[in-house]
């Protein structure tokens, strides 16, 4: 056990040196104040339009005509944190020969592993609590609110959920560092994967789906329907797409069901506000699925790890 | 008898390419043993068995009884490893480096402060131990290796090539070092290299591996004389003036056994010290012997010997 401390708190005092901590908190931190300063902005502008109700967690999910929303900004990027602490978690230990010095002493050897997962888990659990804080005090200051329990609730799962979707491509990242000895590709393997979940998967979901169910001039709801589930179903691949549905519905009370809906259903919806068990009801597939990803990913690197040769090169 | 290391037929094959091969390898308490052979030889592949680091195919490594294979933890308990080319993390100090090997070992900060600094002074880093090991040369580096090696306090110590790549006054300086710790500690030594002539000072015992296979074992002294053969000498004479017709005279002289020359210098075997009849010889053709040197066999020559044989 002393040996994974030791491996975390290194770990971790290394990533709160680094330069690449250093300018993703403050990238990071920008976003999260320019979009909550915005979104606060157009709440006091037009009060009246706005809905008093979990007001806190709008400011996280609304959009202003000038720059998207803090969660679709952060689905972006927390990939991109994961992967920086990640992809060159163990080939550099390799390259840096460091690792016969580590693996040479008495501890079992997925602590190393283990313990870097770890504390990159813990540094992006603190660049987001970060903001959170930063967000809570500016909206404090702008608005005079405060968010109520049920809100705080709900964003400690988004908080959880964004650290879950950061952490699949840590451990992707982490994966990809066991297979390759060089950083470079891990670093670039890392970045492909990310682009295709983020941009090429789109396309791909929304060229089978024309292909299953073609939309002609004369379309039917049920062409659509059909079209547009044959999209989200492969568009669930990817964990850019269960991080957004999740957080969506969990930071939104009103939003009952996911996908398409028809204006004349939504009219008929009364918008009472659900409570966090059910809204989580909705997503739980989702969820699970996420955690699923994020720990199959770490397994394939801890076993591939534990067999590797350690040798200095 | 009880073992510090004990292998028995321990092989190890990289996709059917042969790196070691049965090799049988047995190393007592508090002895420097020395594991020599050329690049390739395999030195690195046994350590790496020896310490768990890579699977063997076959045979067993036992290092003082524990399994290197199902027990690494327990070896890496007691052992020491300098990896050759050991690497540091550039960004931390030396001494911050040793405490972060004390924390991976279980040893707290109190405990490790104090032995930290003694090591420091032991390998002579005192002077920077707070410089970060990035500003460090190499031999700096290999010094700081030592003292990591050291920080468990291990019985056993394992030093992959611990001199290449530093200068001859730096090599013997770690040399010094590791004999040193060895008797002042009681610490049993295995330290492989391809440089011979400068570990066989140090080495108790050495054993000779050649593609995978322990060639010969033994003390420096058995394995000289075991190359020596019959003969038990080397003289080395200058001569004033080298005629061929002295050669046959000297071989004429009884108990010399082989006689061969290069410009003004007679190499000679022989069964037994003629440096008394041999002066005699060249005195008697009219020329005079300048020097007269008897040479040891060198582990060098031993080393040449097994590896033209293998
Ligand atoms: N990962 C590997 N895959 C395949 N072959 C390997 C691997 N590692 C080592 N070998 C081979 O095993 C043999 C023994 O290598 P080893 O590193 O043990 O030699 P060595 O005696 O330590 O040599 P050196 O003096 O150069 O350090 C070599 O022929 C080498 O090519
Ligand atoms: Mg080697």
């Amino acid at each position: 056990m002393y040996g994974l401390f030791a491996v975390f708190w290194k770990e971790l005092a290394d990533n709160f040196g680094s330069r690449r901590f250093l300018l993703l908190f403050i990238l990071i931190c920008l976003i999260g104040v320019f979009t909550a300063y915005l979104s606060s902005q157009a709440i006091m502008a037009k009060p009246e339009e706005t809905p008093t109700e979990f007001l806190f967690l709008r400011l996280f999910t609304s959009y202003s005509r000038s720059l998207p929303s803090f969660v679709s900004f952060l689905s972006l990027f927390a990939p991109l944190l994961g992967i920086i602490f990640g992809f060159d978690a163990i080939n550099s230990e390799h390259s840096r020969g460091t690792i016969s010095l580590v693996l040479s002493q008495p501890l079992f050897r997925d602590s190393l592993i283990n313990g870097k997962f770890l504390s990159g888990l813990a540094t992006i659990a603190l660049i987001f609590v970060s903001i959170l804080l930063i967000v809570l005090g500016l909206e404090l200051h702008m608005l005079g609110i405060l968010p109520e329990g049920a809100e705080l609730s709900r964003l400690a799962v988004f908080f959880l959920m964004s650290v879950i979707y950061a952490g699949f491509y840590l451990s992707l990242g982490i994966l990809f560092s066991v297979l390759f000895r060089r950083t470079t590709t891990s670093a670039l393997t890392s970045i492909a994967v990310w682009f295709f979940f983020t941009f090429f998967l789109y396309m791909f979901a929304n060229v089978i789906a024309d292909y299953v169910s073609p939309i002609t001039k004369e379309v039917t709801e049920e062409v659509i329907l059909k079209h547009t589930q044959v999209q989200n179903m492969i568009m669930r691949i990817s964990p850019m797409t269960l991080y957004g549905e999740t957080v969506n519905v969990v930071l939104n009370p009103s939003v009952r069901t996911l996908g398409l809906v028809f204006p004349a259903e939504t009219r008929e919806l009364i918008p009472t506000p659900l409570s966090l068990s059910q809204s989580l009801m909705i997503v739980w597939p989702q969820i699970v699925t996420l955690i699923a990803l994020m720990l199959i990913c770490f397994a394939i690197s801890y076993v591939v790890f534990m067999k590797q040769e350690i040798r200095s090169v | 008898m009880k073992w510090v290391v004990e292998t028995t037929d321990l092989s190890k094959f990289y996709d059917g390419i042969k790196a070691v091969e049965r090799l049988n390898l047995r190393i007592k308490e508090g002895e420097i043993y020395g594991l020599l052979g050329p690049n390739g030889a395999g030195k690195t592949t046994t350590i790496l068995m020896l310490l768990g680091l890579t699977e063997p195919t076959s045979g067993k490594a036992l290092v003082y009884g524990y399994n290197s294979t199902t027990e690494p933890l327990k070896v890496k308990r007691v052992t020491g490893y300098l990896p050759e080319n050991v690497g540091f993390y550039e960004d931390l100090t030396a001494r911050e480096t040793l405490r972060y090997i004390a924390r991976l070992n279980g040893i707290p900060d109190k405990r490790s402060s104090s032995r930290i600094d003694e090591l420091l002074k032991v390998v002579g880093l005192h002077e920077v131990a707070d410089w970060e090991v990035g500003k460090f040369s190499r031999g700096m580096r290999q010094r700081l290796g030592i003292a990591a090696v050291l920080v468990k306090d291990p019985k056993f110590v394992i030093l992959d090539e611990p001199t290449s790549g530093i200068d001859p006054e730096g090599a013997r300086h770690i040399l010094e070092l590791i004999r040193k710790m060895s008797r002042e500690q009681n610490i049993t030594v295995l330290l492989s290299s391809h440089l011979l002539y400068q570990v066989q000072r140090i080495c108790d015992r050495v054993g000779i591996v050649s593609e995978g296979h322990l060639v010969a074992e033994g003390s420096v002294d058995q394995l000289g004389r075991e190359t020596a053969g019959e003969s038990r000498a080397i003289l080395e004479v200058q001569v004033e003036d080298l005629k061929p017709e002295l050669l046959d005279s000297i071989r004429r002289i009884e108990g010399v056994r082989e006689v061969s020359s290069s410009a003004d210098i007679l190499s000679i075997k022989c069964d037994r010290d003629l440096r008394r009849e041999i002066s005699k010889v060249i005195v008697d053709s009219g020329t005079l012997p300048l020097q007269i040197r008897s040479r040891d066999y060198t582990l060098e020559e031993i080393y040449i010997r097994y590896f033209q044989r293998g």
